[in-house]
């Protein structure tokens, strides 16, 4: 690779088949590239299919067309350099918070004294050093994504992914996390892949926004958002880009609406 | 808690079982044939004392523990064989198909419905011709578990272990797994630290229920030829000889041992699956 793009799409696509023989495109046409570092938000409407690009690159999901390529190597299978972040709950019931966390290195083969040290190092980060011994079904909404975030960590991963992880928590607790996320990008300089479908949420993290379409998904726009942080809301540019990316949206979900006469595809 | 309560708890649990038994006695006194029906006090005399020699097969406490080490060598031998065969079922779609039109099949066949098939297999071969044992106190226990009694009832026990064995690996969140994966998790990890511990739950569940089929399946074993032990043997044989008390302590100490396994199970379901519950 001559460039300092540590991911690289191109041409992604994916189609479904459907239990009676019908093929649904999910995902059409995304190139994209990623410099190290980079914090970049993918926003589109539900059922976009953003989640499954963010799948497909982590290796979970078959590709159907294209090619996903980190660091040189075409992406077949999930690797531990790539970390995701899920939005739906994902610590495992039956482990302790420090046992959840140290996940990653268990898998790698490292003695339980090592992996723990480490956990608790992460779990000191987002200040759950406290509940290393709690069941996930004992903390809120909040903490268990905080807990998933350094799982993922722990790990020790280039490059995160993260599935709209903070869509289901309240408003006050997303705001928080959000502060806490960028915290910690700065401090550990990851790269991250950040799917949402708040625009607020892009504006206030990411360096470069993609603006996705609905069903089929493809890139109809990309934004770089070049505000310092950390960034205020009441800030006239925030205001602006939201607005434009708002209209962005709008847009696609009139011309979807003309073409489909159905704003509201069924979610995927 | 206040003494009231405490009275008025345990009230609740034996006014039915105390109705009960006032209605057999009254009922016992009334027909005055204990070939019909024995009263109370005449059963209980038999059950407090469960090491004293009965119809001359031995005491109670015996038949139940020659019983008990039958239904135990059948449900193990299907525990460890429905388990894993359950959770690469329940993983693996295609092994899935390939299997489950065949197991079906099988399914709705009662276990006493295997009988004659099961003798002529096995006639009265016991663990005790498979380990050429002839003589002494080892071939008295081994030559006590006949095949043919075994097979009856892994019969009973494989299928309900078996279906939540499956049943629960299917009902692993996906996103359990996915991040697994993306953790780096190997096939066999995801078997040992995701899958069985996710299912463990719905595995003991099925285990439970296995166990009460199985024991249950136990009197239609112990009435198979060379049987000469057991509780199952002893209703059979207590009938025989109109001895219906003998028959309702049978009846009684099968229902006492499967409630107290039964038990068992339920005090592990607490103490090891709390999240279970806890987790929405």
């Amino acid at each position: 690779m001559t460039n300092d793009y540590i991911l690289h799409l191109e041409g992604v696509g994916k189609t479904f088949q459907t239990k009676n023989g019908k093929s649904i495109k999910a995902v059409q046409q995304v190139d994209l590239d990623v410099r190290e570092n980079d914090f970049v938000c993918i926003v589109g409407p539900s059922g976009c299919g953003k989640s499954t690009l963010l799948r497909m690159v982590s290796g979970l999901e078959p590709i159907t067309f294209g090619q996903v390529v980190y660091h040189g190597q075409e992406i077949t299978r999930p690797r531990k350099e790539i970390g995701m972040v899920f939005q739906e709950y994902s610590l495992l019931p039956w482990r302790t918070v420090i046992d959840n966390v140290a996940l990653g290195p268990e898998f790698a083969g490292i003695s339980k004294k090592e992996r723990e040290t480490r956990a608790m190092n992460y779990l000191r980060l987002v200040g759950m050093e406290a509940f290393a011994r709690a069941h996930p079904h004992e903390l809120s909404g909040g903490m268990r994504q905080r807990v998933a975030i350094v799982r993922a960590l722990a790990n020790d991963p280039d490059l995160l992914l993260m599935d709209e992880p903070f869509g289901a928590l309240d408003a006050h607790t997303r705001i928080l996390l959000q502060k806490e996320l960028l915290r910690i990008w700065e401090q550990h300089r990851k790269t991250v892949l950040f799917v949402t479908h708040g625009v607020d949420e892009a504006i206030y993290l990411a360096d470069r926004i993609v603006v996705m379409s609905a069903r089929p998904g493809r890139i109809i726009e990309t934004i770089l958002v070049e505000m310092d942080r950390p960034r205020e809301r009441s800030h006239p540019r925030y205001g602006h880009l939201a607005e434009q990316i708002l209209a962005i949206l709008e847009k696609e979900a009139a011309q979807n609406f003309s073409k489909n006469g159905n704003i509201l595809e069924e979610p995927f | 808690m206040a003494l009231k309560t405490i009275l008025t708890r345990i009230g609740t649990y034996l006014l039915v079982p105390l109705l009960f038994l006032l209605l057999w006695g009254l009922a016992a006194s009334h027909l005055n044939n204990e070939v019909i029906l024995p009263g109370v006090g005449q059963v209980t005399a038999l059950l407090l004392r469960p090491t004293e020699n009965l119809i001359s097969m031995g005491s109670l406490a015996v038949n139940v523990a020659v019983s008990l080490a039958r239904v135990l060598a059948g449900y193990l031998l299907a525990v460890a064989l429905a388990v894993p065969l359950g959770v690469i079922m329940g993983y693996y779609g295609t092994v899935f198909r390939f299997l489950n039109g065949f197991l079906a099949l099988f399914r709705p066949i009662p276990p006493l419905a295997w009988v004659p098939l099961v003798l002529a297999w096995f006639g009265v071969a016991s663990l005790a011709t498979l380990f050429d044992v002839q003589r002494g106190t080892a071939y008295l226990y081994l030559n006590n578990l006949k095949f043919s009694m075994i097979f009856i009832i892994f019969i009973g026990a494989f299928y309900p272990v078996l279906t939540s064995a499956i049943h629960g690996v299917n009902g692993v969140r996906r996103t359990l797994l996915d991040s697994a994966r993306v953790l780096g998790a190997s096939e066999g990890d995801i078997f040992r630290k995701i899958l069985l511990p996710a299912s463990f739950p719905a595995i003991v569940n099925g285990m439970r229920i296995g166990l009460g089929v199985a024991w249950m399946c136990l009197v239609s074993a112990e009435m198979l030829p060379g049987s000469l032990s057991g509780v199952g043997y002893l209703i059979t044989h207590a009938y025989t000889l109109a001895r219906t008390d003998i028959v309702i302590v049978g009846m009684v100490s099968i229902g006492v041992v499967g409630a107290l396994l039964d038990l068992f199970f339920r005090v592990i379901e607490e103490r090891k699956f709390a999240w279970t519950r806890l987790t929405r």
